[in-house]
């Protein structure tokens, strides 16, 4: 079932958008209105949206255009999902360099976020795979960009956002994996700077570590968790492919997410395995997208939605900012559902509006409820801004203008690149309250 | 392995079922009116694992090109065994009350044409002795309404003669599918506003590929339109008349 409304995933804020489905690589952008692209709408807050304009969406742009089955180089129209890739790609033994943690996103939506994934520290970000690129500016242009054609506009559309023009079409490498499966090692932990020390110790023998953090723990239990390192199976092992059966079917009127609920999920959630370590092979699905069980689990925060906030703290401030946030969340009582936290390594990121940098990255869920949400968040912007973090743009609703400045310090260097007609609720947003 | 020939290869249905049938690694010959559109198709359906993919531009209106259009077919594929007709056009209703001429062409190419094609297509698997023939009708032919009975009446029409093509050629082994989808986001539908009963077009080609698969006879797709039509079909006419749907 389909509501045609591109709304954002959070949705908060919750506007209903004009669409254009931009289907054929050949076809003109609209004329005459100012446009965003959107890939799968799988971003949070406003950076997918336009709410002065139309949406120009890529959900019908996605086709195949090329694979080498040899080399693993793969050339498809921006509105391919990561999903669509995989099951293409991975029977042969492919595999994506770089996944976030859905992979309902489109690579044109990969591409403008850089997004990253729980290899980050070996691997880098989204756009360090990308060999090449199309996009069509309004004006009718098509430019092909790679780092050696085009650099300029190459380096601005990783992680620009979709203001440079439409991604028509993007290539990208793929990487080698033996099969399907991951080997897994969960660790519970009890305390942040355990967390810090599991991360560090995991560098380099695990491709993929990232932690899941009680947020209701206080004292000298703050930040404990379960922290999971894994890599790519080697041995012939086929776990069989968990199928999607769950879904939340219907919009329920209240948000399902409460103190209540929270405190029992955060508590068994700990709690759920007895042992300190457990080890087990899964399929790559339930290990890379966990939430991609439930088929639009964001319905269960109810019509008024949620934000998310990812913060990324540079290492020297690493363990006293996520300390400081989460004592704050705590103080506030407003835990989150989901709170997830990595340590990114130091692969440089090649876009110059890229979130990915070195440093400890926290991303939380708040149902929205009001100006106490909003209160709170701006709090956590400040510790970020204190520390010399940054914000996840394709998770915010809210930061204040002047810190993005300080957050994306090459911002005035990629303005010259944006196209005259593309607009986003977003970028209005950071650059009207500075 | 499975030859099929598809008429109306742009549509985003289309588009779809084809994409099923090249993962299964079938041979496809493409028909329809633009070159580069298919163009684009193709190098998709190759990626997915089609073993075959063919490229034929036609108008269906241009009916005295059939034949040789499937001689072709046969030529390049060295045979046919399913046609898959997806190709139609949803008429402006107002325009169609205010012009026969107008209406008559909506009618020419929603089923006419593919009553030129299919009375070719069947001659030729009937005498093979096997084949598959699966056409996209829609709901909207159950019950002539106000808001699209040219529409409605063309498939209406085409519901009919595929029935009745259906009954003749069980004995030679032919098979005969309609394809009666509800409401779908596609191209044709773009200005609409999509509700709750509004299908994805992957959904419907899902749908398609197992009804053949399954070689039912007609398919409402999802499923539930059937539940929906069979109310509408038994309002009783002098109720019916006053509604306005
Ligand atoms: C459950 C979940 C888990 C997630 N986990 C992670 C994670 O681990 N790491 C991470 O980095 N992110 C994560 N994300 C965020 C997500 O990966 C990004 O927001 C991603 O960019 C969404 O892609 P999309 O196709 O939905 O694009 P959209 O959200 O529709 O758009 C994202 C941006 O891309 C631009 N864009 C889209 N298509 C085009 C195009 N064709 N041309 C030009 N610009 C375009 C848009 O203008 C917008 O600025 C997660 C999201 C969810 C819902
Ligand atoms: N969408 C719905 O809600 C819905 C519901 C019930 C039934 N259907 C039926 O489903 C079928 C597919 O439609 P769709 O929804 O997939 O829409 P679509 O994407 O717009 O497809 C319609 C296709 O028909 C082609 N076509 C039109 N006139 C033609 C002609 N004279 N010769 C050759 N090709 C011609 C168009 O080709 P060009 O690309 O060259 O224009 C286009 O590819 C149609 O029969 C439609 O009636 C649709």
């Amino acid at each position: 079932m389909m509501a045609k409304q591109y709304v954002s995933w959070g949705r908060y804020p919750y506007k209903q958008q004009k669409g254009f489905d931009f289907s054929w690589r050949n076809q003109e952008l609209p004329e005459n209105t100012n446009f965003l692209p959107q890939g799968n709408a799988r971003s949070y807050g406003d950076s997918c949206m336009n709410q002065n304009g139309v949406v120009v969406s890529s959900r019908k742009l996605n086709r195949f255009i090329n694979y080498d089955q040899k080399t693993g180089l793969i050339r498809c129209e921006a509105g391919v999902t990561l999903n669509q890739i995989l099951d293409l790609v991975e029977p042969h033994g492919w595999f994506l360099h770089v996944t976030p943690g859905t992979k309902f996103v489109t690579v044109g939506g990969a591409l403008a976020n850089d997004v990253h994934g729980k290899n980050h520290h070996v691997a880098g970000s989204f756009g360090c795979y990308v060999t090449q690129f199309e996009i069509m500016r309004s004006d009718g242009t098509r430019m092909v960009c790679s780092p050696l054609e085009n650099a300029d506009y190459f380096a601005a559309t990783i992680g620009g956002l979709g203001l440079t023009g439409f991604i028509v079409w993007v290539e990208l490498n793929l990487k080698k994996v033996e099969n399907s499966a991951v080997n897994v090692e969960n660790i519970k932990y009890n305390s942040l700077s355990e967390f810090f020390t599991l991360s560090e110790d995991s560098e380099e023998d695990y491709e993929y570590t990232v932690a899941w953090v009680d947020c209701l723990a206080k004292g000298e239990q703050a930040g404990r968790g379960h922290f999971s390192r894994a890599n790519h199976a080697k041995n012939q092992v086929k776990p069989s492919r968990p199928k999607m059966t769950l879904s939340v079917p219907i919009d329920p009127p209240l948000s399902m997410i409460n103190s209540l609920t929270l405190k029992a999920f955060n508590s068994l959630y700990y709690n759920r395995q007895k042992e300190e370590r457990a080890y087990s092979t899964v399929h790559y699905d339930p290990f890379f997208y966990p939430l991609d069980g439930i088929k639009n689990w964001n319905r269960v925060y109810g019509p008024k939605g949620f934000l998310q906030f990812q913060c990324v703290i540079p290492p020297e401030n690493s363990e006293s900012a996520i300390r400081e946030i989460l004592e704050r969340i705590s103080a506030a009582n407003r835990g989150s559902f989901l709170a997830v936290l990595k340590v990114f390594g130091d692969v440089p990121s090649p876009g110059l509006l890229s979130f990915p940098r070195p440093g400890a990255t926290l991303a939380l869920d708040f149902p929205y409820q009001g100006t106490k949400t909003l209160a709170l968040l701006d709090q956590l912007d400040d510790v970020v801004f204190q520390s010399k973090g940054a914000i996840y743009p394709a998770k915010d609703a809210h930061m204040s203008g002047s810190h993005y400045n300080q957050y994306y310090p090459k911002v005035e260097q990629f303005k010259q690149f944006i196209d005259p007609a593309i607009s986003s609720s977003f970028w209005s947003r950071v650059m009207e309250e500075k | 392995m499975k030859n099929w020939l598809i008429l109306g290869a742009t549509s985003a249905i289309a588009e779809e079922v084809m994409r099923i049938w090249a993962g299964r690694g079938y041979k496809l010959f493409l028909v329809a009116r633009n070159q580069d559109k298919m163009d684009m198709i193709k190098a998709d359906l190759g990626v997915r694992g089609a073993s075959q993919v063919e490229t034929y531009v036609l108008d269906a209106n241009e009916t005295t090109k059939h034949i040789s259009m499937l001689d072709e077919a046969d030529k390049r594929m060295g045979h046919i065994d399913g046609v898959f007709v997806a190709h139609g056009t949803l008429p402006d209703q107002k325009a169609c009350e205010q012009s026969y001429d107008v209406a008559y062409q909506e009618i020419h190419t929603n089923a006419l044409s593919v009553i030129s094609l299919l009375t070719e297509v069947a001659n030729r698997f009937e005498v093979r002795g096997h084949g598959d023939i699966a056409v996209i009708s829609s709901v909207a032919g159950d019950r002539g309404r106000q808001s699209n009975y040219v529409y409605g009446a063309a498939k209406a029409l085409l519901s009919s003669f595929l029935q009745g093509l259906r009954n003749r050629l069980v004995k030679s082994n032919v098979h005969v599918l309609t394809i009666k989808p509800g409401f779908v986001d596609t191209p044709m539908t773009a200005e609409f506003d999509k509700g709750a009963l509004w299908a994805s077009t992957e959904q419907v080609a899902q749908g398609i590929v197992s009804a053949v698969d399954k070689q039912r006879n007609e398919a409402y797709l999802p499923g539930f339109w059937w539940a929906i039509m069979f109310i509408i079909k038994h309002v009783p006419e002098f109720i019916f008349k006053k509604l306005s749907m």
